[in-house]
């Protein structure tokens, strides 16, 4: 396909520049379907989190409210933005790019299948953590040049939480880069095949749960909302911005979510990888074994459970305290993957089987 | 304090959080009860209390008799009156305004009325496009009572024999 698109350009343009274009081809290839699923996203949270309060959610616009994605997004894009009298103008507005750069760069290192990864970089785990750190800024600079007091607290709020659950996040990856000897996210997907039981949720399983859960805490979900909260601070960091700059907020967030759902599921599930792997009877069936076979269709499966998990969460849990939050954060979560990261490397250098 | 290992294991398990998405993921497949509200509507009540309407009685003549006791008990002063009286001697209003801002609703006036004539409709979809469309003016009362006499006077009869 690439290879076609390439011969194509290079009959008429210089190599450099058949080289940029087949890159931008590829960024519009992740980025768009990244931000139809965004907007399906928050349709489905509207779904699901309506059926557990035993309502129906959306349903007007579009059969059974399908097209709802696409009204809130006419609305948001014909509002005004508002930019506060003695708001700081230029941070004010560079904000939102900053949050949404980060969420949708990170995406280039992501394997969606064997081989289909825009930068197969070999630090990709390192890219990852110091991109998802750097959304946080921002969050940050938007509460500040906003000059109000709710998006001040939130952005305060919103900056401890971070830093304190991206260390308990990298732990647990660092568990999992000991357990493939690889950076390389294609390389750690693929030092999980085998079968369902070589996945690395199995031997890792506590540090699985404080990656999700430092996840859920890093895109500042509910229950770990707090630089949200409705009922002290109205909306947070984002209390004064209208229209498209809210909504590229909105973007950002969902963006993380995915990428959070996308990266547990690589990281512990196996990404791409079919559970039915080894079960040779089902994968070599004539259609249906490109179904149970590896392919993009299991990372989005177990992308998508993920993000049913955040939805879910949001509907069941009531919101932490603050100080709470931190808690959680530094003396449980931390503690967990110390012992979890200290067994391991007691195990991988007795060769104990479970690990390695 | 000892070390619990029962709470340990409770909090470490997360026994606590599953039963709690148990029971959201349990009303994911309830029945929903949501009412589609202008397809579907709920029953609405006899003593349901909505838009006002000064009733007549069947040979035409309005009940009013501008006796002031709505405007008295209103406590949100949202009637003003005025009246007149007639050649032959009856009093009539010339002025019957309700302030729909002002109103709260309570039915007090219709509680007052010594002869029916003031009462509160089920009609509860109505709106205001124009500065003063709130005042309700006699006039418009009336032609409300007028259009909807039958279902108010079913209404009422309804709910006498509870009065």
């Amino acid at each position: 396909m690439m290879e076609i698109l390439a011969n194509f350009f290079g009959a008429f343009l210089p190599e450099w520049m058949v080289t940029l274009l087949i890159i931008l081809i590829k960024v519009v290839a992740i980025v768009l379907p990244l931000i139809l699923l965004v907007a399906y996203a928050t349709y489905a949270e509207r779904k699901i989190i309506g059926f557990m309060q035993v309502r129906v959610g959306p349903n007007r616009v579009g059969f059974k409210g399908l097209l709802q994605p696409f009204a809130d997004m006419f609305k948001l894009i014909f509002k005004e933005i508002v930019i506060p009298a003695r708001s700081n103008r230029f941070l004010f507005l560079i904000a939102p790019l900053l949050a949404m750069g980060p969420a949708f760069a990170a995406w280039a290192v992501i394997p969606f299948s064997d081989g289909m990864v825009l930068a197969d970089v070999n630090a990709g785990l390192l890219f990852l953590l110091a991109l998802t750190s750097l959304g946080v800024y921002g969050v940050i600079i938007a509460g500040w040049a906003s000059n109000s007091k709710y998006a001040q607290l939130s952005a305060l709020r919103i900056g401890a939480q971070m830093v304190s659950y991206e260390i308990a996040m990298g732990f647990a990856l660092v568990g999992v880069l000991m357990a493939s000897g690889s950076l390389n996210l294609g390389d750690i997907v693929r030092a999980q095949s085998g079968s369902i039981f070589s996945w690395f949720v199995w031997p890792l399983f506590g540090l699985f749960l404080v990656y999700f859960i430092s996840g859920v805490a890093e895109t500042n979900r509910a229950p770990f909302d707090v630089a949200e909260g409705e009922s002290e601070i109205v909306a947070g960091f984002h209390v004064e911005y209208s229209g498209m700059a809210f909504s590229i907020f909105f973007l950002a967030e969902y963006a993380n979510m995915w990428l959070i759902a996308a990266l547990t599921s690589l990281m512990f599930l196996g990404g791409w990888l079919s559970p039915f792997q080894g079960l040779t009877f089902l994968t070599d069936m004539p259609v249906l074994g490109r179904v149970f076979g590896d392919g993009i269709h299991w990372l989005l499966l177990k992308a998508s459970f993920f993000m049913l998990l955040f939805f879910w969460f949001r509907a069941t849990f009531p919101r932490y305290r603050y100080d709470q939050i931190m808690r959680l954060g530094w003396k449980i979560l931390i503690p967990i993957t110390l012992v979890w990261i200290f067994a391991e490397g007691l195990a991988i250098a007795l060769g104990w089987k479970p690990w390695l | 304090m000892s070390f619990n290992w029962k709470h340990y294991f409770k909090t470490f398990s997360l026994k606590e959080l599953m039963q709690g998405m148990g029971v959201t993921g349990k009303y994911f497949f309830e029945r929903k009860i949501t009412i589609q509200y202008p397809e579907e509507k709920t029953p609405i009540s006899n003593r349901f209390r909505g838009h006002h309407a000064l009733r007549r009685y069947p040979n035409g003549e309005e009940r009013c008799i501008a006796c002031k006791l709505c405007e008295a008990v209103c406590p949100a002063l949202a009637i003003t009156i005025d009246l007149e009286e007639r050649p032959d001697g009856t009093r009539r209003t010339t002025r019957y305004d309700i302030d729909m801002f002002k109103c709260i609703y309570c039915g007090f006036c219709e509680e007052a009325c010594p002869v029916d004539a003031i009462v509160e409709t089920n009609i509860f979809e109505y709106h205001f496009e124009n500065r003063g469309e709130n005042i309700q003016t006699k006039d418009k009362l009336l032609a409300i009572g007028d259009k909807h006499e039958a279902e108010i006077a079913k209404m009422k009869a309804a709910d006498a024999p509870y009065r």
